[in-house]
């Protein structure tokens, strides 16, 4: 981690150090394993899966489950594929993680550099939110949804993400402003910028590291969820994961397991994307705010 | 009525005081240094003025206008922090004229005045940096421009010095006098550093557990300290304090000591009206350099007296050799010529300034005036 590395690792010998590597491989492997087996199995023709082994390689390789998956095959009643629910979750995720970010930037800002009487507590309870299990607020969210007109669509799954979220991205933002030094704000202040013009022009700038790990972590989450897009989603809004299990779900007709691993893989893609283009800020991100907070 | 009128000025937080009914006018072009340590509240009086912090009772006012609840940006002040506090995200230019552009300034008048203040300071080849790459002197300098260009009516320094290595803080140290004495413009320098404020000031408010205990000079407040805190604040190595008794011998008023060998020895005070103090004791002060060899004493003062003391220690730090001994049981230190001939644990013929000397009530702490 540190620019002067010192090899303090206790010295080994070869053959230890070998038989280290190997166990190491081992558990790469094993844990690599599923994601073979879904993606081997995901172009392989039906019969190759039903009459085999689950395991070996396609004898004839076939991307028509994956064509099947994306645009043709059933989901509960209609023959759509997984691709309007692919896009409900883009529709969804995009405002919802970009709005819960944009507010936990904000309400860090807040909480750290224009303090007021009772921050602390506001800030406590806000973490409150952190700590609620999803099941619990399942019917005063549906009623409240209902009440404000935004049952079952879009902007009802984005609004309950974004209350969700609120608490982690506040929480992330304001321990990393906690150790921004206020004599910037205050030397803006001086300045003649105002409190938007210094959360622009002076914070937003250097929150770069702090912004990739609230992205991350609310985009995993939100696409990733599966109970508020089941409760609250209709036919027009649901999400890729209500339709992935409407698909391993469906009762009629042979199970296309290769179908269904096609599916699955696709439905996790955007969170690898996610993971491998920002991933390495996750983690600087994450030590940034706790290493001086 | 100053250019900068501090008057009545308090401070509260809760039921705590922490700063009590300060009044200082300041005039146009004055370098005013508040001095004093940790918690006496003279950061607490800048960001006052500043606007940072609410101003509990009192007023302060800028060339006549009352700028109590005023927004900082509007009080036409500027800011040197202690950190430098540079925008992190922008290049130096960008920083040094970021409040103008806040204040609407037009682009061409702000690169006219961003030219012309990094001239000033040496600093137009850093303009495209940012502030990340520059070195603490730069630093010191970027955030000195950043003010500048403002062209403020006061300019406020909080320590600005305090994050510099010691040959550089003497370096920036004067360089900022030579500012001053350039652009005569009016600044209030926070600092807990008594030789920046010696050095600096043209006035000086010394302020301890929030009041200010004296305003004046360097020379008013090195000469004739207004308290035992002044006396001990300003000055390194700090005044010798040492208590004594007033007798009359002759018909001029004496301090009655007692040398490192306990005998009772005398030295004539040359202030005439501490005859009134016949009899009582008071707790006399003596700089450092007013008790040298008699080669190195003052020749311009009326009232050197030698005085033969048996010498503790020498400390000789090359340009001024500090000599301890014992009077009255206290130590005492005296500052002389680097090749004075002191040797410890013998007696040295000393020779003391009685001009320089200045005598406490020692129930008040107060001086008791000539």
């Amino acid at each position: 981690m540190s620019a002067v590395t010192q090899d303090t690792a206790v010295r080994t010998g070869r053959v230890t150090r070998t038989f280290i590597y190997l166990v190491l491989l081992l558990f790469a492997l094993f844990y690599l394993l599923p994601f073979f087996v879904m993606l081997v199995n995901s172009v392989k023709p039906l019969a190759e899966i039903t009459g085999g082994n689950m395991m070996a390689l396609p004898r004839t390789w076939t991307f028509e489950p994956w064509h099947s998956a994306w645009s043709t095959a059933q989901i509960g009643v209609e023959p759509t594929g997984l691709k309007p629910y692919f896009i409900n979750s883009i529709i969804m995720v995009v405002p919802a993680v970009a709005i819960s970010t944009v507010l936990g930037a904000l309400n860090g800002y807040v909480l750290t550099k224009w303090r007021f009487r009772g921050d602390t507590w506001v800030f406590g309870l806000m973490l409150f939110s952190c700590f609620i299990p999803f099941q619990i607020v399942l019917i005063p969210m549906a009623r409240m949804l209902g009440l404000m007109g935004l049952a079952g669509s879009t902007p009802g799954l984005v609004l309950v993400h974004v209350v969700y979220g609120l608490g982690f991205t506040t929480l992330y933002f304001r321990n990393y402003y906690a150790a921004f030094p206020t004599e910037l704000v205050r030397a803006a202040m001086i300045d003649g910028a105002g409190f938007f013009r210094i959360f622009w022009r002076i914070m937003l700038p250097v929150s770069g590291p702090i912004a990739v790990v609230s992205v991350i972590w609310q985009f995993t989450n939100i696409w990733n969820d599966f109970l508020f897009g089941a409760s609250f989603g209709d036919q027009d809004s649901q999400p890729m994961t209500v339709a992935l299990n409407n698909l391993v779900n469906s009762s009629t007709g042979v199970k296309e397991y290769n179908v269904h691993f096609a599916g699955a893989i696709l439905a996790a893609l955007p969170t690898l994307f996610v993971y491998i283009v920002a991933g390495r800020y996750f983690v600087r991100g994450l030590m940034a705010g706790s290493v001086k907070g | 009525m100053g250019f900068l009128d501090i008057s009545h000025v308090t401070k509260s937080y809760g039921n705590v005081q922490v700063l009590h009914e300060v009044d200082i006018a300041v005039q146009e072009g004055e370098f005013l240094v508040l001095v004093g340590p940790s918690g006496c509240g003279k950061s607490t009086l800048l960001n006052m003025i500043a606007g940072l912090e609410a101003i509990s009772s009192g007023d302060i006012s800028i060339k006549g206008r009352v700028i109590n609840g005023v927004h900082p940006s509007k009080r036409n002040i500027a800011m040197v922090f202690q950190s430098y506090a540079l925008y992190p995200n922008m290049t130096v230019g960008q920083n040094m004229t970021f409040g103008l552009e806040m204040h609407g300034t037009p682009k061409p008048e702000r690169d006219r005045a961003l030219a012309e203040v990094a001239k000033l300071l040496q600093i137009d080849h850093l303009l495209d940096r940012k502030p990340g790459q520059l070195s603490g002197g730069q630093r010191q300098r970027v955030a000195m421009g950043r003010a500048l260009v403002r062209n403020p009516d006061v300019f406020l320094f909080d320590e600005p010095l305090s994050n510099l290595d010691a040959k550089l803080r003497v370096d920036m140290r004067t360089e900022i006098k030579k500012l001053h004495q350039k652009l005569k413009t009016t600044i209030v320098y926070v600092t807990h550093d008594q030789i920046e404020a010696m050095t600096l000031s043209t006035r000086i408010a010394v302020m301890n557990k929030g009041y200010v205990q004296q305003l004046g000079t360097p020379k008013e407040i090195y000469d004739t300290p207004a308290n035992l805190f002044v006396a001990t604040f300003m000055g390194s190595p700090a005044m010798n304090i040492l208590p004594a008794k007033v007798v009359m011998q002759d018909g001029a008023p004496h301090a009655e000591i007692a040398d490192a060998d306990g005998a009772r020895r005398l030295l004539r005070f040359s202030q005439a009206n501490l005859a009134g103090w016949a009899g009582r004791d008071i707790l006399l002060g003596i700089r450092p350099e007013a008790i040298t060899d008699p080669e190195g004493a003052d020749r311009k003062s009326a009232n050197i007296q030698p005085f033969g003391n048996r010498v503790t220690v020498t400390e000789p730090a090359g340009s001024d050799t500090y000599v301890t001994m014992s009077l009255s049981g206290r130590d005492v230190i005296a500052r002389m010529r680097a090749d004075a001939a002191v040797v410890p644990g013998q007696v040295f013929d000393f020779a003391v300034n009685m001009e320089k000397a200045v005598a406490f009530d020692p129930a008040t702490e107060l001086r008791i005036p000539a």
